[in-house]
């Protein structure tokens, strides 16, 4: 990896960006709104003695569940776009490194992450009065972080996805499971043997324990900190993955 | 004079069929090599065998000394596709400083490099925005700005009006002039006069590696396009020969 090219590559994306306005206005204001129905949806429900309100529960997990979802399908497309126009193969040419480019990705996204995530959040916590013990700044943290780890399932996927059909396929095959089997809907210790299996090697679990951790400590707890650091593993791994799949040479 | 590319038995095959079959040819440097053939006849493969994009079935390809696709050899060749590989959503003069900035270049390059393909009154606007030639221009700018050593340009002229065609290949001599090696397909035979050497290929083989004069000399007509229907009608009569036989 070279800092300048990684650098200009994480300034190019990001440039990108900001020329496609009704991209930049969707991720903005799509998940804050998407809570505003979840609100509503859960406003008169009661709340479950010693348990937090419903909307607490779900807008909290939500939180760290947008940017994972929307992420994800942005990087597929993204990716796809640079080996379809020619401009994946012209960079290999370059000095670039494939390191440059993936993390550069990974940046560029997670930044985008970090202002989506935090304008979701301060509509949660001041208008629907979102209740957490913990720090809102450590949500955040949570979703760039979830963000990321969906920008570099993302770029792994695209390696196996010829057409933008095919890459909105792997949109179901990797977000579906993991928002099932998160404990959102079953908490993970009540689900059968194997599914709790399949649920411990699934990165998201561990993104959603975290913000359960911070939902009801007001300190960071190890657990948070633990469960963040393989969220971040599962991130790098899935990038150095992605690396490895991509040739300079094909066909 | 050294060769700034050496072809030695390259064999390549795409998709179980067979596209380049055993071309053996230099390019020395400091010139302008036309590689001309019609549509489909393997120039394309032959350019992205040269910048190590394609995965070659056997032989040697050797580009400035070093294996083709080496990793010191980014910084050395410069490569335009054949549709232009430029960002869409970006201006022509952000395309420009992103590729300089690959190369280590600065702002200050990157807008003389829009200048000198004649884009500089675009250069604030979205490439999407442009015409067929025009982003074709772009995608040259990014090319030529970290001043490689050998360009290889996979149908640069396509496109353009008759005048900024004739700017552009006056520039590519002068490039040439201080050093730089060009090798730039076309399956237009009218350039062909322009470069100071000719390598025509034909259904995966080379039939031609001289100089426009001496394949004029050698077919006795001047009108290139001529001259190589000749050559390959000899080359075909050729192989019909050793079939017959």
């Amino acid at each position: 990896m070279n800092p300048r090219i990684l650098a200009a590559t994480t300034g190019r994306i990001l440039r990108q960006l900001r020329h496609d306005r009704r991209t930049v206005a969707l991720l903005v204001v799509v998940p804050a709104a998407l809570l505003t129905v979840v609100y509503y949806m859960y406003v008169d429900q009661p709340t479950p003695p010693g348990q937090p309100a419903p909307f607490d529960r779900i807008a909290l997990v939500l939180l760290g569940f947008f940017p994972f979802i929307i992420m994800f399908l942005v990087t597929s497309i993204a990716m796809l776009r640079e080996r379809t126009s020619g401009t994946l193969e012209r960079l290999l040419t370059t000095p670039l490194g494939k390191l440059d480019l993936l993390f550069g990705y990974g940046i560029a996204f997670g930044l985008a992450a970090v202002v989506q995530a935090a304008v979701a959040a301060a509509v949660a916590y001041w208008l629907f009065d979102l209740d957490t013990a913990g720090s809102s700044g450590l949500v955040i943290l949570i979703a760039a972080v979830n963000a990321v780890l969906a920008v570099a399932l993302g770029l792994l996927c695209s390696a196996f996805a010829r057409t933008e059909f095919q890459a909105v396929q792997f949109m179901p095959v990797v977000v579906a499971p993991q928002l099932l089997l998160c404990g959102l809907f079953v908490p993970r210790t009540e689900m059968a043997g194997w599914l709790q299996a399949v649920s411990d090697v699934l990165p998201l679990s561990y993104s959603v324990e975290a913000l359960q951790e911070i939902g009801s400590n007001a300190e960071p707890t190890a657990t948070m900190w633990r469960d963040l650091a393989i969220v971040g593993g599962a991130a790098v791994l899935a990038l150095v993955l992605a690396a490895a799949t991509l040739r300079r040479r094909s066909g | 004079m050294q060769d700034a590319i050496a072809l030695r038995d390259l064999v390549v095959d795409r998709g179980g069929r067979r596209v380049l079959s055993g071309i053996n040819a230099t390019v020395p440097c400091g010139t302008v090599t036309g590689l001309l053939g019609p549509s489909g006849s393997g120039k394309t493969t032959l350019l992205r065998a040269l910048v190590g994009v394609q995965v070659v079935t056997a032989g040697a390809v050797t580009v400035l000394g070093h294996p083709a696709g080496a990793a010191q050899l980014r910084r050395r060749v410069g490569y335009l596709t054949q549709t232009p590989s430029v960002y869409a959503d970006l201006t022509v003069r952000e395309n420009a400083r992103y590729f300089a900035a690959l190369q280590g270049r600065g702002a200050a390059q990157a807008d003389q490099a829009v200048a000198d393909v004649g884009l500089r009154a675009a250069a604030g606007q979205l490439v999407a925005t442009l015409s067929g030639g025009q982003r074709s221009r772009a995608a040259l700018a990014c090319t030529l700005v970290g001043d490689p050593e050998l360009l290889v340009l996979d149908e640069p002229t396509v496109g353009q009006d008759p005048v900024l065609r004739a700017e552009l290949w006056a520039r590519f001599h002068a490039l040439a002039a201080a050093g730089t090696t060009l090798l730039i397909s076309s399956h237009v035979m009218d350039e062909a006069a322009r470069c100071d050497r000719l390598l025509l290929i034909r259904e995966g083989r080379l039939i031609a590696n001289d100089t426009p004069a001496a394949v004029r000399a050698a077919t006795g007509v001047d009108d290139l396009e001529e001259a190589f229907l000749r050559m390959i009608q000899a080359v075909e009569a050729g192989t019909a020969g050793q079939e017959a036989s």
